[in-house]
């Protein structure tokens, strides 16, 4: 390798750690997934352990599952899985938060297996996973029926599927597009189309005829008064979260 | 990046080794740098100086496995009586009297002994592998997540807690600058021991020059708290024991018969002290380094240890979520869970201060007529009495006598 490559992958380090703090600051652009973040992972980690008899108060209570992040961005949900002790691929179809996501990794000093792919692509090629973590993405995606039995294919039987969206009602096209881009200006205009939110219905339906057996849903709540967020049993109005099997 | 521990505790009184002990509970380990050597921490004479415990902070004790080898030791708070009352005086006939049969939740405290919690605290600490207690250790810089000792080392871990009182390094070095006032009196404490058996009860005298505070020991003993004016602090320190004694005796009145020293005089400035911020990059304060309020209410102990509980529950549900525990994020939570209770702490004993420190007949008429209505009222009365033994707000597992 020559200095001039060096420099080049120097500089690029440089811009991809610059892009990960940018990710990793809670107060930044990404500050609604970081304000949403504890509630997610609250979810996820009880539906795992309740999953697969795991015990949170343990130390790695995940060592020996492989877990699979779809729409990784920056690590957000694959740096915790690790930390529990699981064994985790993220994937991502935007090329540039590979490296970012790997760089903050390493900062972190894990080990998370990043790739530029797809659900499709993935499921073409015959990877299994214990679970698959499919959070805020059906949304965005061209054919969420064939999105989500790709989903399935990757399970192992037996294996756990999560999945969070927004619901379709003039609530959250008031909170999530006009409320979120808009207003607080948290996300950039047009990152949600509201004519893609899915309701908690269809997404059931979708998620069966995809193979799997749903077992669960939740709200994800917002409250302006401690500014912050918890499930709820019934408040499935705006963000909401599934959990399926595979059989 | 290796760490030689997850948290770095700088403080070896009473909420950093509280701190350490709970987090091993969860499987943290934490490394407690003490700058004061062992001897002087493990010496088991009585030096006078004892703690009010409110009933949250013996069950938070007791969920840490401690309260079983204290309870011996501690004296119950079976009742509190306050009341106004000028030097040479009887107590007003309007005061207030709180029974602990008023809740249900058993005795409103109690009274322990420092020398007691200091010793079980350092036994516990010996006995917990996840814990490594170093004694004389003087920390002399630090960085984001680093203390360098005086004898060169440094240390690295994910999280550094400042619990080193209120003129806290830990927060001066990381930048944080402070807020506070001077009260203009000193408190002066003692222990006395005293004739009549004192039969659980608590009395807190309302003196113009500021409050006495006769608290129960085991045996026929007291804890007094008062407070004067610095300059007639420092005469009244100044004198002999039996001269002290004399001064003492018509504040302290003839309820429980003779009375006599039993222990060393200690006196405190008193001023307010609240950190700007408790937090900062890999960093956290608690106990006086983040607030230390006026000890009129007792309460500067049970604040810290309330500081202890949340932020070990913040860490541990964190931990269990996968979350890096010391992001900023995170810690934000402690922050925003302590800072409305201290603000509101601080603000009330400062209130409740300023009316009772004064001999303007008026606002003497007004207090007695205050408490009377309070005493009265028993809905009101109980309020006062759940505040006290430190049942209300939104408690932390801990407090609650629950497991992380």
């Amino acid at each position: 390798m020559n200095t001039a490559t060096n420099t080049v992958d120097d500089h690029e380090i440089a811009k991809f750690q610059a892009m990960a703090a940018e990710w990793w600051d809670p107060n930044g652009k990404f500050k609604p997934l970081h304000m949403l973040n504890p509630c997610r992972l609250d979810y996820i980690t009880s539906q795992i352990a309740a999953e697969f008899g795991r015990d949170l108060t343990a130390d790695a209570p995940f060592a020996g599952l492989r877990i699979l992040d779809i729409g990784c961005g920056g690590g957000l949900l694959a740096e915790p899985m690790a930390r529990l002790g699981a064994d985790v691929v993220g994937a991502d179809a935007a090329e540039r938060n590979i490296p970012v996501a790997q760089v903050h990794a390493e900062e972190s000093g894990l080990t998370i297996d990043y790739r530029h792919t797809t659900a499709e692509a993935m499921a073409a090629a015959g990877e299994q996973f214990d679970v698959v973590l499919n959070m805020e993405v059906v949304e965005h995606v061209a054919d969420p029926q064939a999105y989500l039995t790709a989903c399935q294919q990757l399970l192992k039987p037996g294996g756990l599927h999560i999945c969070s969206t927004i619901n379709r009602n003039p609530k959250s096209f008031a909170m999530a597009i006009v409320g979120a881009e808009y207003v607080m200006r948290w996300l950039p205009k047009g990152t949600h189309e509201w004519n893609k939110f899915i309701t908690p219905n269809e997404l059931f339906s979708l998620i069966e005829r995809a193979g799997l057996t749903p077992v669960d849903r939740k709200g994800f709540v917002f409250n302006p008064i401690t500014w912050s967020w918890s499930l709820s049993d019934r408040d499935l109005s705006v963000n909401y979260v599934t959990a399926a099997t595979k059989p | 990046m290796t760490h030689d521990t997850d948290i770095l505790i700088v403080g070896g009184g009473l909420n950093g080794p509280t701190l350490a002990l709970a987090l091993a509970q969860v499987g943290l380990r934490s490394i407690v740098l003490d700058a004061l050597p062992a001897d002087v921490r493990q010496a088991d004479g009585f030096d006078g100086r004892s703690y009010a415990l409110a009933l949250s902070s013996t069950r938070m004790l007791d969920a840490l496995g401690l309260w079983g080898k204290l309870a011996a030791n501690a004296q119950p708070m079976l009742q509190i009586k306050a009341s106004d009352g000028r030097a040479g005086e009887g107590p007003s006939p309007w005061f207030l009297h709180f029974d602990h049969a008023e809740i249900e939740e058993g005795p409103m405290g109690h009274m322990l002994e420092d020398r007691y919690l200091r010793q079980t605290l350092l036994t516990a600490m010996s006995e917990t592998p996840l814990v490594r207690h170093l004694p004389g250790s003087r920390v002399i810089a630090q960085g984001t997540g680093t203390v360098t000792l005086e004898d060169g080392r440094t240390l690295r871990a994910r999280l550094v807690v400042g619990a080193d009182g209120r003129a806290s390094g830990t927060a001066a070095r990381a930048g944080i600058k402070r807020t506070g006032w001077d009260y203009g009196q000193t408190a002066l404490v003692c222990a006395i021991r005293h004739e009549k058996p004192h039969g659980g009860i608590a009395h807190q005298f309302f003196m113009p020059a500021g409050p006495l505070a006769i608290l129960p020991l085991p045996g026929d003993r007291c804890s007094i708290v008062w407070s004067e004016t610095h300059d007639m602090a420092a005469q009244i320190m100044a004198m002999s024991d039996a001269d002290y004694l004399d001064v003492l005796r018509p504040r302290f009145g003839d309820f429980l018969g003779q009375i006599s020293l039993a222990g060393q005089r200690y006196c405190y400035p008193l001023s307010l002290s609240i950190a700007n911020a408790f937090v900062a990059p890999r960093l956290a304060l608690v106990g006086d380094a983040a607030h230390g309020v006026h000890p009129i209410a007792g309460q500067g102990l049970n604040m810290g240890l309330r500081d202890v509980a949340a932020l070990a529950e913040v860490l541990t549900d964190a931990k269990r979520r996968g979350e890096d525990f010391a992001a900023s994020d995170v810690l934000a939570r402690y922050q925003s869970w302590r800072r409305f209770d201290t603000a509101a702490l601080a603000v009330a004993t400062d209130t409740f201060n300023k009316l009772f420190s004064n001999d303007n007949p008026l606002l003497r008429a007004g207090r007695d007529i205050g408490m009377g209505i309070v005493g009265a009222m028993p809905g009101l009365r109980r309020g006062f009495i759940r505040q006290a033994a430190g049942l209300t707000g939104d408690l932390p597992r801990l407090l609650q006598g629950r497991a992380l």
